[in-house]
């Protein structure tokens, strides 16, 4: 499969600290790829340089062969990278219908003036994304919160509408920051379950996660980060053997990489 | 709202502004009301203009630079060029839009009290600059600027020579109310088209915005160079109605109560600073007999009003309506 996403040689400093040092790798089409690593590993740093809220300090990111470190994050979105928050982070008083709705920006062919003015293609825009949020509110199981207010949801479906905000943006790779923090087992079932398929319907995700058992789960390849340095990268079942993943979270639970 | 009673409201507004109010004034006798009414119809717009920087996420305590602004502009352009005060109207609003996009593209980036507090000084900026720069004349103002002209169209004369009118306090309240008609008009299809739904995703995430492809920076100084235009034009019409302009026409007083009025009418309501003016100032008014203690029971309603009614008078009247 051709690969979608080119990390090379990404460095990023902070001061005399070296967030991220020398990482490289690459997201192939349509798979689940998850980058782990301990506390501190990077790993935050690391997403916020893929979807340019973060200039690197060296290296580069390609989306299918086009460069897009050094972007404003609204270009890096509209050249088909978009991210999602590890808070949850929603346009907290819209209706959810209507979160999805502006996320439908990108799509929009009218411009302002013809939105002031109303024109046909701003109309024609406006019918076509509410078609279009329905269809993801329904597939992400939202639909009968649609007009709820974004703020009234209880967190599993803060966390769906915050991919629901990614999907509609219509990306060609989706960067998941910690979809699974603060949820329980089940919750965490059921977004693993949505995750999947969500990249069986096409897309390309990038995962950033703690919780281990979910990403042994999900994913399709893993990259692991320690100190900011890529330790390992390969196959869940790979990484569970690799010495020095074992090594970087010695100390932890056996449980904790799901051994 | 119905459709039906939206349109039967506007008519109403409509038949009040420009007949009802006349006819009642001409009964009664208080010519000085439509001074007044004026007042606040032009405040109104400039106190607009604020609360669409609000609907950014942005407190703006600065729209009296504008206002000053736009009246030296179109007093400079009547005095000192011959222009018509007609013309220098658009164009006070266009050269304050023109100066907020240069202001705003650097200190739009801030948020919070930070944003608040330069657009603070900027009142305080302007002032001294009009009293420093020699095309402003100084302390001495610009003085005996001429009412409106004739405005003529293909030679069919629109608007009368303000000059020949018996009664032009009549004339600048039907102008003043005129324009605000127009800009509230154009405020409520702004924050009910997408563009108030794009604003409104800035002023609650603007991180989150970016991410779904929101050109922040562009959006948000589009926002406030039509709010700063707003400001311009009502500035201008201050110096036509009043023939002058002084660097104290327009002070940080009027800047934060440009604000108030927005808080007054309530910032989730397009309409809100209309009647924050109006009671706002009305409120002031009938607190003059109360003498030295004035400011003292203004200030201590204001407070009251903004605990009990943090989303303004109009949330008394219509239910609370999200996006």
């Amino acid at each position: 499969m051709a690969d979608m996403l080119e990390v090379s040689g990404l460095t990023k400093r902070f001061g005399g600290l070296v967030a991220v040092n020398n990482v490289s790798f690459s997201v192939r089409e349509k798979e689940i790829l998850s980058v782990i690593g301990p506390n501190g590993a990077g790993k935050s740093t690391l997403f916020k340089l893929i979807s340019s809220f973060l200039r690197p300090t060296s290296g580069e990111v390609r989306l299918k062969g086009e460069r897009i470190s050094n972007l404003a994050p609204h270009i890096a979105a509209r050249k088909g990278v978009v991210r999602t928050f590890q808070e949850t982070t929603i346009f907290k008083n819209m209706s959810v219908r209507d979160n999805v709705i502006i996320a439908h920006h990108l799509r929009s062919r009218a411009n302002l003036f013809g939105f002031f003015l109303g024109t046909g293609t701003a109309k024609a825009d406006e019918a076509a994304f509410g078609q279009s949020a329905d269809e993801i509110l329904a597939l992400l199981g939202l639909a009968s919160l649609a007009g709820e207010t974004a703020h009234n949801l209880p967190h599993g479906h803060l966390r769906a509408l915050g991919i629901a905000i990614g999907l509609a943006t219509n990306p060609s790779i989706l960067l998941l920051d910690e979809p699974f923090a603060g949820m329980n087992h089940d919750e965490t079932m059921r977004m693993v379950a949505m995750v999947r398929r969500l990249r069986d319907l096409g897309l390309t995700i990038l995962l950033v996660e703690h919780d281990m058992p979910a990403v042994m789960k999900i994913s399709d390849r893993i990259v692991v980060l320690n100190f900011g340095q890529k330790i390992a990268e390969g196959t869940p079942s790979e990484i569970q053997a690799n010495e020095k993943v074992i090594e970087a979270y010695l100390g932890s639970e056996d449980e904790a990489i799901g051994l | 709202m119905m459709l039906s009673v939206k349109i039967a409201s506007v008519a109403a507004f409509l038949a009040i502004v420009f007949i009802a109010v006349p006819v009642l004034i001409a009964a009664s006798g208080r010519t000085d009301l439509y001074y007044t009414l004026t007042s606040v119809a032009l405040l109104s717009i400039a106190s607009a203009g604020v609360w669409f920087t609000f609907y950014i996420g942005r407190i703006n305590i600065g729209q009296g630079a504008y206002a000053l602004m736009g009246g030296y502009v179109s007093a400079i352009l009547v005095m000192n060029h011959g222009w018509s005060f007609w013309p220098t109207l658009p164009v006070a609003g266009l050269f304050c839009a023109a100066a907020s996009v240069l202001i705003g593209l650097p200190i739009l980036r801030l948020r919070g009290v930070y944003f608040a507090m330069v657009t603070l000084t900027l009142t305080e900026v302007a002032r001294l600059l009009a009293l420093a720069l020699p095309i402003t004349n100084g302390a001495k103002g610009i003085v005996s600027i001429p009412l409106p002209g004739a405005l003529s169209v293909f030679g069919l004369t629109i608007i009368p020579d303000f000059a020949t009118l018996q009664n032009s306090r009549l004339a600048f309240y039907l102008l003043a109310v005129t324009l605000m008609v127009v800009c509230f008009a154009v405020m409520y299809r702004l924050v009910h088209s997408r563009i108030g739904k794009l604003c409104q995703s800035l002023q609650q995430n603007e991180e989150l915005a970016s991410s779904i492809g929101v050109n922040i920076a562009y959006l948000r100084v589009i926002a406030y160079a039509v709010s700063s235009f707003f400001g311009g034009v009502a500035g201008a019409i201050f110096a036509a109605i009043s023939q002058s302009i002084y660097p104290s026409s327009f002070t940080v007083t009027d800047s934060v109560n440009f604000m108030l009025n927005c808080f007054l009418g309530g910032l989730g309501y397009v309409f809100g600073p209309m009647l924050g003016t109006l009671v706002l100032y009305f409120g002031w008014d009938l607190l003059f007999q109360t003498g030295q203690f004035q400011l003292l029971i203004y200030s201590g309603l204001m407070i009251v009003l903004m605990l009990v009614l943090p989303n303004g008078l109009l949330s008394l009247a219509l239910p609370s309506r999200k996006s």
